[in-house]
């Protein structure tokens, strides 16, 4: 979407508030559903994929409260069954209605930690807005309450006005909780047990706090200003951050309970072991799992070609294996990173890819280039041990399998060559074997992920768990949930 | 004539009760209160041990005192825009709650860390990572190393003598000021070879003739742990297959996060992709993919000479100024 029609949009919103105003935001149903969906405001595709701003630019208030003005304020609230972390959403979308901001951030915040990136990053389409009235009379997904991006606006528009509230803390208990990982789980959970008055530090491996949030998910999708934003104020709510240090290495989880003093300990480590696909040539020069590609160009910075000390590939011809949101991260970035061609190989059709129809869409403007129903044979290297080829292998859609999609198919003697300089495979994560190999008497299930209950209690005394650690690969905000359901359950032990 | 070598690691370099008399000393007597609070990562000692080998003291007490050998880290020297790369650890003191690292000023990063004064902090010290050794009296231990391979061969070599091993030391660089650790070595070893590819010092030959010599005696070993550049661990290998002797090689191969999550220093071993991060470092020698493996090692090559160039030339512009 160009500069110019982000001027129309806005123009176009401006009119229809001064509608709204004129009747007093008193609105009868039909009339709701009568006021059309506000589009995100975006960069131009041609643009973006050269640069790596964030690609949606967020509502204008105007364009949030004529959003919120759709909702139809259902007395059941459909939407919220739909929210891992039950947020109520129809409530802070009547304050957006009525300009109500401040209200409204205050109302999400009782229930998220991290609306910036909820708002981003949250498959909405599979959870809240699905679930949507709106939506479901309109007959179009598409046309449902865009929740994300008014969750998005309010917590936007509450960083732009300078220092959020600090949440208020109980008076200190004493006790203390070691969190090991700083995503999402363990952000959640460092909040919730701070605000219980309990002193809280938090353990990370890499240099930078914020998880997937920062080294997985790229600038163009969540600024990384926005995840230092949400650090500091743990930071100053008195969580104490510990950078480079690797539980499990640097210090045993038994050392931590048994000499360090800490009282409960939560592992949300991720689910950090990129899965190869096991084909020939594999281990080529140019073959990256996403993990390493993103976390060099994210992380590390190496987007900043000359200043970053970190190298990355100089990749014009790119093939992305998987049909995951991490694949069009890495496959979007390979553009951003002067790729001139990106392709982007995944098993099944469109309609099976796992990823966010918001990111394929995105990922297809910008010139993502899919080749569906097919797959990777084997790779193809020169003397040197460099890539210079995919060969792939075309499949059709099966019988549905045991998860319902249908499940692909080889067709034998299609084979074609793609000519690329690299390969980049997003095809999921195992569980790091770090903490399994070096606590006792924690229980893993035959994929690798810890076993807990509801609650997050692990088969060790003082040990909760959560995030990918105990999900495989999910989402932040199941993270956060789990991260949340930890914390009560933590709190409620140390009450005791 | 291998005892007559100039002394190129002095042993106060390895001993924070001496360090004052070393040529780069940190903190005299008067000070000495302020070690207490001495901020994680600080550059407590620094020695230039040949024209491109530094050895460094490292203050980082949890490390010191986890490290086991066969161990490494992961440093950087800037927050926001270093580079992550791994170092094997020498030594540890853990009274001084510090850590030393020899390495050679070859990449971006490492000659960068060279540069850096006593009392400069590093932006970024990850560790201990890896898989630590496994010791064991297993009888004749070889442990032969290759340039600054010598320097994570030593707390290995320290261990296994310790576990009550007969130890047969090789030690191998292209010429006499290469090699390092020289003093260590001779007090540890039951027998210490040293050899250099021009005879400047020791034998001239490479670490497998007298590698294969001890395969083809009376005193076959063992056990053989090599370290060093990996050509010359494909060659140890070779060199002890025929005979039928286990030998452990303890791998540095590229890495962006140390903990498993990239897999950027993945390396085939006995037909399985593994990481060297979290499977290894050592790997059975006789099992690795050491062709794979020194490809995969040329991946930033061409840029890193690039980011070279582009350095040196920043400097030299600053210099006109």
């Amino acid at each position: 979407m160009s500069e110019v029609d982000n001027a129309a949009l806005q123009t176009q919103a401006e009119s229809l508030l001064q509608n709204l105003k004129e009747k007093n935001f008193q609105l009868r149903g039909p009339e709701r559903m009568a006021i059309p969906s506000q589009p995100m405001p975006a960069q131009d595709p041609q643009v973006r994929r050269h640069n790596i701003s964030e690609v949606a630019l967020g509502y204008t208030p105007a364009q949030a409260m004529v959003e919120a003005n759709r909702c139809l304020q259902c007395k059941n609230q459909p939407c919220v069954e739909g929210c891992p972390v039950r947020l109520p959403i129809r409530d802070f979308i009547s304050h957006i209605a009525v300009g109500e901001f401040a209200e409204a951030i205050a109302l999400i915040k009782e229930s998220s930690l991290l609306p910036a990136v909820c708002g981003r990053v949250c498959p909405q389409e599979t959870q809240c807005q699905v679930h949507c009235t709106l939506g479901k009379a309109l007959k179009d997904i598409n046309k449902s309450v865009a929740i994300g991006r008014l969750e998005r606006f309010a917590a936007d528009w509450e960083r732009a006005q300078g220092a959020a509230k600090l949440p208020e803390c109980q008076p200190d208990t004493g006790k203390k909780v070691a969190v090991i990982g700083s995503g999402p789980a363990g952000l959640a959970v460092a909040a919730d047990c701070r605000r219980a008055g309990h002193s809280v530090t938090v353990f990370e491996a890499f240099h930078k706090f914020g998880g997937v949030m920062l080294y997985g998910i790229p600038e163009f999708r969540l600024p990384k200003a926005i995840v230092e934003a949400e650090v500091e104020t743990l930071r100053q709510m008195g969580v104490e951050l510990i950078p480079n240090f690797l539980v499990g290495r640097t210090r045993s989880l038994q050392a931590l309970l048994e000499q360090d003093g800490y009282d409960a300990a939560f592992i949300g480590i991720g689910a950090g072991l990129p899965n190869f696909m096991g084909i020939e040539g594999e281990n080529l020069v140019g073959v990256f799992s996403a993990n390493e590609y993103l976390t060099r160009a994210n992380l590390l910075k190496a987007y900043q070609r000359g200043v970053a000390a970190t190298p990355i590939v100089e990749a014009k011809r790119v093939a992305v294996l998987g049909g995951g949101n991490v694949a069009m991260d890495a496959a979007r970035t390979a553009l951003r990173l002067g790729a001139e061609e990106v392709h982007l190989i995944y098993r099944r059709s469109e309609k099976e890819m796992p990823a966010r129809a918001e990111e394929v869409s995105h990922a297809k403007e910008e010139g993502v280039q899919f080749h569906l129903l097919r797959n990777a044979k084997r790779i193809l290297g020169n003397e040197q041990g460099f890539v210079t080829a995919l060969e792939c292998l075309c499949y059709e859609l099966g019988e549905p399998d045991a998860s319902g999609r249908r499940s692909p198919v080889a067709v034998p003697g299609s084979e074609y060559i793609l000519p690329v300089d690299a390969v980049i495979v997003a095809i999921g994560n195992s569980s790091n074997p770090l903490i399994q190999q070096t606590t006792k008497g924690l229980q893993f299930n035959r994929r690798g992920n810890l076993v807990c209950t509801e609650d997050g209690r692990t088969s060790l005394e003082k040990v909760f768990a959560g995030g990918d650690i105990v999900l495989g690969a999910a989402t932040v905000i199941l993270a956060m949930g789990q991260g949340r359901r930890a914390a009560a359950a933590i709190n409620e032990m140390l009450a005791e | 004539m291998a005892l007559l070598l100039p002394l190129l690691c002095s042993p106060e370099a390895f001993c924070r009760h001496n360090h004052s008399a070393g040529p780069h000393p940190v903190a005299g007597p008067e000070n000495s209160a302020e070690n207490m609070t001495i901020k994680p990562y600080t550059i407590l000692y620094k020695e230039q041990l040949s024209a491109s080998v530094f050895l460094m003291r490292i203050q980082a007490p949890h490390i010191a005192a986890e490290r086991r050998p066969g161990q490494f880290i992961l440093l950087s020297i800037n927050h926001e825009y270093g580079e992550r790369i791994p170092l094997t650890i020498a030594d540890a003191d853990t009274a001084e709650g510090s850590i030393t690292i020899i390495f050679q000023a070859v990449g971006f990063t490492t000659k960068q860390l060279a540069q850096l004064p006593v009392g400069a902090e590093l932006a970024v010290l990850l560790g201990p990572l890896g898989r630590p050794t496994h010791i064991e009296k297993l009888g004749h231990v070889v442990c032969v190393g290759g340039g600054v391979g010598i320097a994570p061969l030593h707390p290995i070599a320290k261990a296994f003598k310790q576990a009550g091993n007969r130890l047969t030391c090789i030690l191998g660089a292209r010429s006499r000021e290469l090699i390092i650790l020289e003093k260590q070595f001779t007090a540890l070893a039951d027998e210490l070879i040293i050899c250099t590819d021009d005879g400047s010092a020791g034998r001239k030959a490479l670490v497998t003739e007298p590698l294969q010599e001890l395969c083809q005696s009376a005193q076959k070993p063992d056990q053989v742990v090599a370290i060093g550049p990996p050509v010359m661990m494909k060659f140890c290998v070779e060199t002890v297959r025929p005979f039928d002797v286990p030998i452990v090689v303890s791998l540095n191969t590229i890495m962006v996060d140390g903990t498993g999550m990239c897999g950027g220093c993945r390396v085939t071993v006995g037909g399985e992709t593994k990481f060297v991060c979290v499977d290894g470092p050592e790997f059975d020698g006789l099992k690795v993919d050491f062709d794979g493996m020194i490809r995969r090692l040329q991946a930033y090559r061409s840029q890193e000479r690039r980011m070279d160039e582009g350095h040196e030339c920043k400097l030299s512009k600053l210099e006109q100024r």
